[in-house]
């Protein structure tokens, strides 16, 4: 159970301010069901442009629920300069504070708030979130390397799983944790700890694996969709895959082939392994 | 208002049993000897080791000798993974399900990178298993095959009877982690070779802390524990033994609940069930519909999220569990709902419900009451839910 505080539990037993404005003056959307939360602000300003009524919707957890009530409380009565001051820290603060894997949905928050500002600012007009700056590290949520190193230097994160609680990177698949921990490494200037020796398998080794998973758990799933994937070649660490039926002439196939080939290859194989169309 | 505790997260833990303290007592004040001793306090313990041993493998249709006390369901997976990798080195194949406990699956993975060859198989979207996809395995004499005998999310029962004959007949080893179904469904090990075999205490109304491994007689293990001779030299440490008989008394209520258990709480479970799929809209059942334990059920709420459900219940004093990536701190679903290629508007409001011999009525009715206004609340705040205003 989580050490939620009485303020948060209040907040997501009895959420303030639910709901939609129409026709709002600031309107902000943030995540998707996939991620696991969601949050929608709509705000309305009064003649004075003070914030006069805002309402929210969110999918999500207890702490999403309650990070998202107390913002709508923290912005009433403000002005759009005031509630530019407001963070993700304060939304935490104001609750009287989050268990730290909680912290990113007091983010969410803050990105939710952004985004309405940004509506209102651009004329009503929603503006797709803006083309992320930096190299996406984590596939699985989308992060990117400036925004792992912001939550080092702007929340102190020090570990990967700080780096986790706080933008989500590193939560799924956990294939990135390595580079999360190269961009910790860098950012805090520290040295990296040594790799444990890895098991390395030869090249007869590999084929056999990699077609072993092909065919009893990989092919299963692609049937599913009426498709099917076959090895090419393997040379040094490179798999090349065909993908068959269905799958061939799917728009989706470059994701099927990352979200389903080389997440079960790099599990069931060998992480170091990495997937190529042929 | 008082909130009168309603426990129905038995798939978790479960009370230890009245009687099963009862039964431990005098072993913490009174009959402390170390069983290994020559003198009276510890040689009339080593015999209450030997009845509790009976007791144990009168539930799951075992001898005696085929039974080794441990400390837990994961040691007793870990000691059959790891002592079959000792014995077969890099040639080692695991052939697993994608739907494991994490005792399972954590430690073949480990194993993975340690060199053994891992196959995990795919679940259908009712959760089960089907045999085709082993049967499409090679197996031979270095292959373990490890099959949960039931799922703790779904509650749903492999075919393990098919999976067992399947892996002897093409010489492997097979070992079920039967954590969940020990003390609920019946188990036969006369009629189902199984080799390595895991139970924890605590699911079956004995404390935490104790487990079982069931080693076929003839199969070769290796400890993982090693000093004393405690154990036929196969764990070292000194025999629990308050804990061990008290699960040999736990063992004994268990045959004897067993009808109770697949008869009054099956009633109760499939009532839960039929009510809440009745009275929620968008709700669904995830699990095979019969080949299922008799106490679990789990159900999704669509668009709404299982942590949020489960505070809601917690105030109404309500127990119950979800497979919502938040209620762990993992941003991810649960990896059964995930394996059963669920929805995600479904994934996160994933909950369970695992009743016990404990379970009244009443309780259930206190459910089927609370659940749809909950699902409402929470649908009321939800942006994917479209306003009928």
């Amino acid at each position: 159970m989580w050490d939620y505080t009485d303020k948060v539990r209040d907040h997501y037993l009895h959420p303030r301010n639910v709901g939609e404005i129409e026709k709002p003056d600031g309107f902000g959307e943030i995540g998707n069901i996939t991620c696991g939360d969601a949050l929608r602000l709509t705000f309305k300003l009064d003649a004075a442009g003070r914030i006069e009524d805002i309402k929210f919707k969110t999918f999500g957890c207890g702490s999403a629920i309650a990070s998202a009530s107390v913002l709508t409380e923290m912005c009433k009565g403000k002005t759009i300069s005031e509630v530019k001051q407001i963070t993700n820290k304060s939304i935490a603060d104001e609750l009287g504070g989050l268990p730290k894997e909680k912290m990113h949905c007091s983010v969410m928050g803050e990105e939710a708030l952004e985004a309405a500002i940004a509506f209102y600012e651009n004329g009503g007009i929603i503006t797709p979130p803006p083309e992320k700056e930096g190299t996406v590290i984590c596939v699985c949520f989308g992060i990117t390397d400036k925004e792992i190193i912001k939550a080092i230097t702007d929340n102190n994160c020090k570990t990967v799983d700080d780096i986790t609680h706080y933008t989500k990177a590193g939560g799924a698949c956990g294939k990135c944790k390595d580079s999360i921990q190269s961009i910790i490494n860098t950012t805090l200037g520290l040295k990296s700890s040594k790799d444990k020796p890895k098991v390395k398998l030869t090249l007869i080794q590999k084929i056999d694996r990699i077609r072993e998973v092909l065919k009893n758990v990989i092919n299963p799933i692609l049937a599913a969709d009426g498709g099917s994937c076959e090895l090419i070649d393997v040379e040094n660490d490179i798999v090349t895959v065909r993908l068959q039926g269905h799958c061939s002439g799917c728009a989706f196939s470059s994701m099927t082939l990352i979200t389903v080939v080389e997440r079960k290859i790099k599990e069931l194989v060998s992480n170091d392994l990495s997937i190529k169309l042929g | 208002m008082t909130i009168k505790n309603i426990y129905l997260d038995n798939n978790a833990t479960t009370r230890v049993a009245p009687e099963v303290l009862d039964t431990m007592m005098p072993y913490f004040t009174d009959r402390y000897g170390n069983p290994s001793s020559i003198h009276r306090f510890g040689g009339t313990v080593r015999k209450e080791i030997d009845i509790a041993r009976e007791k144990v493998s009168a539930l799951i249709g075992a001898h005696p000798e085929e039974i080794l006390f441990t400390s837990s369901g994961s040691e007793s997976d870990n000691m059959a993974l790891k002592s079959f990798f000792y014995n077969h080195g890099p040639k080692t194949k695991i052939i697993t399900t994608a739907v494991e406990h994490p005792a399972v699956r954590n430690t073949a993975r480990i194993l993975k990178d340690r060199g053994a060859a891992l196959i995990e198989l795919p679940v259908d979207t009712d959760g089960m298993l089907s045999v085709d996809a082993l049967e499409s395995c090679s197996i031979d004499q270095h292959t373990i095959v490890s099959c949960m005998w039931a799922n703790n999310e779904t509650g749903v029962i492999f075919p393990v009877e098919k999976i067992a004959a399947f892996v002897k007949e093409h010489g492997g080893t097979f070992h079920t982690d039967a954590v969940q179904a020990a003390g609920k469904i019946p188990i036969d090990l006369k009629q189902i070779p199984v080799d390595y075999l895991a139970i924890s205490g605590h699911k079956l109304h004995a404390p935490k802390g104790i487990g079982v491994m069931y080693i076929r007689k003839g199969t070769p293990i290796e400890p993982i524990l090693h000093g004393g001779h405690q154990e036929e030299g196969l764990r070292a440490g000194t025999e629990n033994v308050p804990y061990i008989t008290g699960l040999g008394k736990a063992c004994e209520l268990a045959i004897q609940k067993m009808p109770e258990e697949n008869g009054r709480v099956r009633a109760l479970r499939d009532k839960l069930e039929e009510e809440l799929l009745r009275r929620c809209s968008g709700s669904k059942l995830n699990g095979h519909k019969t080949s299922r334990l008799p106490n679990t059920t789990n159900i999704s709420f669509e668009n709404i999220e299982g942590e949020a459900i489960l505070l809601h219940l917690d105030e109404s004093g309500i127990a119950a569990s979800s497979g919502s990536a938040c209620t762990t701190g993992s941003l991810e679903p649960s990896h059964v709902m995930m394996a059963m290629g669920m929805p995600y508007t479904f994934a996160h409001s994933s909950t369970r419900f695992s009743l016990s011999v404990y379970t009244t009525e009443e309780e259930i009715d206190a459910v089927i009451n609370v659940m749809p206004g909950i699902v409402k609340t929470l649908r009321s705040i939800s942006p994917f839910v479209e306003q009928k205003s």
